[in-house]
């Protein structure tokens, strides 16, 4: 697949933080550094993670291609991927399920058009199955980029799409700003 | 009233500033053990204590830390678990959004009784929003001279720092975490050695979960011996219990050890009853990875004694009639649950959450989950049923991490305290919910 929006490089704000991460790590385990830099890579790079973004993190860490991909595809948050302006990941085990996430799956399903794992045809949303968001008591629950919505009703769900219609929302904003 | 180690100010607002945290006597813990403690003293309490680790495998946290390798000539680390991911469980995810100097306070006396001048929290990815505000919480403890170099005058250094995990529960396992921390793939490592004596870089380190962490503050100034005096003399102090499921108020809850388990569901003060007035069918009481208990026995043990929420009572009748209290994660399910189909969401959990390194969990998982999807699809065999137990015992004890054993017990505990209802889906061919 083509990369067809693959960032060139960091600015100078985010080479800034991204060197202030690997200053946390001892000298010469700045591989340490690979999570969090994929985190910004991804967000910078519309929400997922091209060949060349991978490379570009690799050159940043002084570490081989390779142990950057091994790392990227072993972590369920790393799309390899394209992806949609808007991710709405939808939590599926048991205790959601016990509140009716099957149901809310389903709703925003028929909303968008789209199977989870897919992405609407304009763009805007991709839809995703993920596994415990660690919020049970608030099932069933949602995350969108760096937002978790809880206690989610069909109701809630039909507005919270159409105020990212409308604001044709991107959930793929720089997870530490 | 429950005793409130954990989450005494939980309410108080803006505690998760310094400030507020200060005032209501926060960092004294602190004061008190660096100025007239010796890290072994800290570590003496903690024994004395009783504190289990509080991620759900319990093992006695001092007991733990006494197995750090002191001979060792490289730097010794600190790491919080906040990897928090077990099904059903979400109180580290509080303690951190609302209290996060609690955790600070305590991985700075754990790091002291340790020797370790750096000390990380890793945090599952998906909550970034708590790791910002932890962030925004050390930056305030270096601020006020809390953390960094010389720590009140004591001669004593500590950074501490967050790390971002990625998505993947196998991480919550202390090696996959160290693995993941050094941004490696989170494949657990063969023990022995244990992290104490080879861990982070290669390093003596020790893992510990959040709540076991949030407790050191209370020990430290209240002693080891207040903290053991609290709960059941097997069971120390108090645990925080998040409910979820089919329950009229699902939450978290500190608990004295000990609480009968019928008073945390039906009372007004826990869990508040099962929702709609419906009749309580079974609970998983420790996260999903634990044996599930139908109503019988999850309110009285086999001897027909109450149940109560401690280690040992929980554990009693072993996995034929018992479960464990693992992490907390107390899910309740009402009598309208199809145990085949909650069953199925877990084994879906970990046969995605396998690290595929061991045979067993990782074909094994994938079994599981197609079996059962059979089953609940109508196009199950009896045979599939003894199947599944099967490959449950093949997976048990033959892996590397214990994941393969949490992804077992689900499976064989459900059988055995629901067979009916595995062969009604049978008879039926089709799920009878």
């Amino acid at each position: 697949m083509q990369d067809k929006n693959t960032i060139a490089e960091f600015n100078a704000a985010t080479l800034d933080l991204v060197n202030q991460i690997i200053k946390r790590y001892p000298q010469g385990r700045q591989k340490s550094a690979l999570l969090p830099v994929l985190h910004i890579a991804q967000a910078e790079n519309n929400g997922w993670l091209s060949a060349d973004t991978m490379d570009y993190v690799a050159s940043l860490l002084g570490i081989q291609p390779i142990e950057v991909y091994e790392v990227a595809s072993f972590y369920s948050m790393f799309n390899l991927q394209p992806v949609g302006n808007c991710v709405i990941e939808v939590c599926q085990t048991g205790p959601c399920w016990l509140n009716g996430a099957e149901q809310l799956l389903a709703h925003f399903e028929k909303r968008l058009g789209i199977k989870p794992g897919e992405t609407t045809p304009d763009g805007k949303f991709t839809l995703k199955t993920v596994e415990c968001l660690a919020a049970c008591g608030n099932a069933p629950v949602i995350q969108v980029g760096t937002e978790y919505h809880e206690k989610l009703t069909t109701l809630k769900a039909d507005e919270l799409l159409d105020k990212w219609t409308a604001e044709n929302k991107n959930s793929h904003t720089n997870p530490y700003l | 009233m429950a005793k409130q180690i954990l989450l005494k100010n939980i309410e108080v607002p803006g505690l998760a500033g310094f400030d507020v945290y200060r005032r209501l006597g926060g960092y004294s813990a602190v004061e008190k053990a660096l100025k007239g403690y010796t890290p072994d003293q800290v570590t003496d309490e903690v024994k004395k204590s009783g504190l289990k680790g509080r991620g759900g495998a319990g093992f006695p946290a001092g007991m733990k830390w006494s197995f750090i390798d002191k001979k060792s000539d490289n730097p010794r680390y600190f790491v919080c678990n906040f990897d928090e991911s077990e099904p059903g469980t979400f109180k580290d995810r509080h303690i951190g959004q609302l209290n996060p100097h609690q955790l600070i306070e305590g991985m700075i006396l754990g790091s002291y009784a340790l020797g370790a001048n750096a000390a990380y929290i890793y945090i599952r990815g998906e909550l970034f929003y708590v790791l910002n505000i932890i962030e925004k919480a050390i930056n305030e403890a270096y601020k006020n001279g809390f953390l960094g170099e010389n720590i009140l005058g004591s001669g004593y250094s500590l950074n501490l720092y967050c790390h971002p995990g990625a998505g993947a529960y196998i991480c919550g396992e202390e090696t996959a975490l160290l693995e993941s921390l050094e941004g490696k793939r989170g494949n657990p490592r063969i023990k022995p050695p244990f992290p104490a004596i080879v861990g982070l870089y290669g390093c003596p380190t020790v893992v510990n979960n959040v709540e076991t962490i949030a407790a050191l503050p209370w020990i430290v100034n209240n002693g080891g011996e207040a903290y053991a005096a609290i709960g059941t003399g097997a069971s120390t102090g108090t645990k925080l219990i998040s409910a979820c499921g089919h329950i009229n108020k699902p939450g978290i809850y500190e608990i004295e050890l000990g609480l009968p388990v019928e008073e945390f569901i039906y009372s007004d003060e826990y869990c508040g009853g099962i929702r709609n007035g419906n009749s309580l069918k079974a609970v998983v009481a420790g996260g999903s990875s634990v044996p599930i208990l139908p109503a019988d026995l999850i309110l009285k043990t086999a001897k027909g004694e109450p149940r109560l929420m401690s280690y040992e009572s929980l554990a009693e009748g072993g996995f034929q009639t018992g479960t464990m209290l693992g992490s907390g994660g107390f899910i309740v399910m009402d009598h309208t649950t199809c145990i085949v189909k909650n069953l199925l969401t877990f084994a879906r959990f970990y046969r995605h959450e396998s690290c595929g390194q061991c045979s067993p969990c990782r074909e094994g998982t994938g079994w599981m989950e197609k079996i059962l999807m059979r089953i609940e699809g109508g196009q199950g065999t009896m045979k599939d049923i003894n199947l599944l137990t099967d490959i449950a015992k093949n997976i048990e004890g033959n892996t590397i991490c214990p994941l393969g054993d949490a992804a077992a017990w689900p499976v064989a505990s459900a059988i055995r305290h629901f067979r009916e209802e595995f062969e009604e889906h049978v008879k039926l061919q089709k799920c009878p919910f």
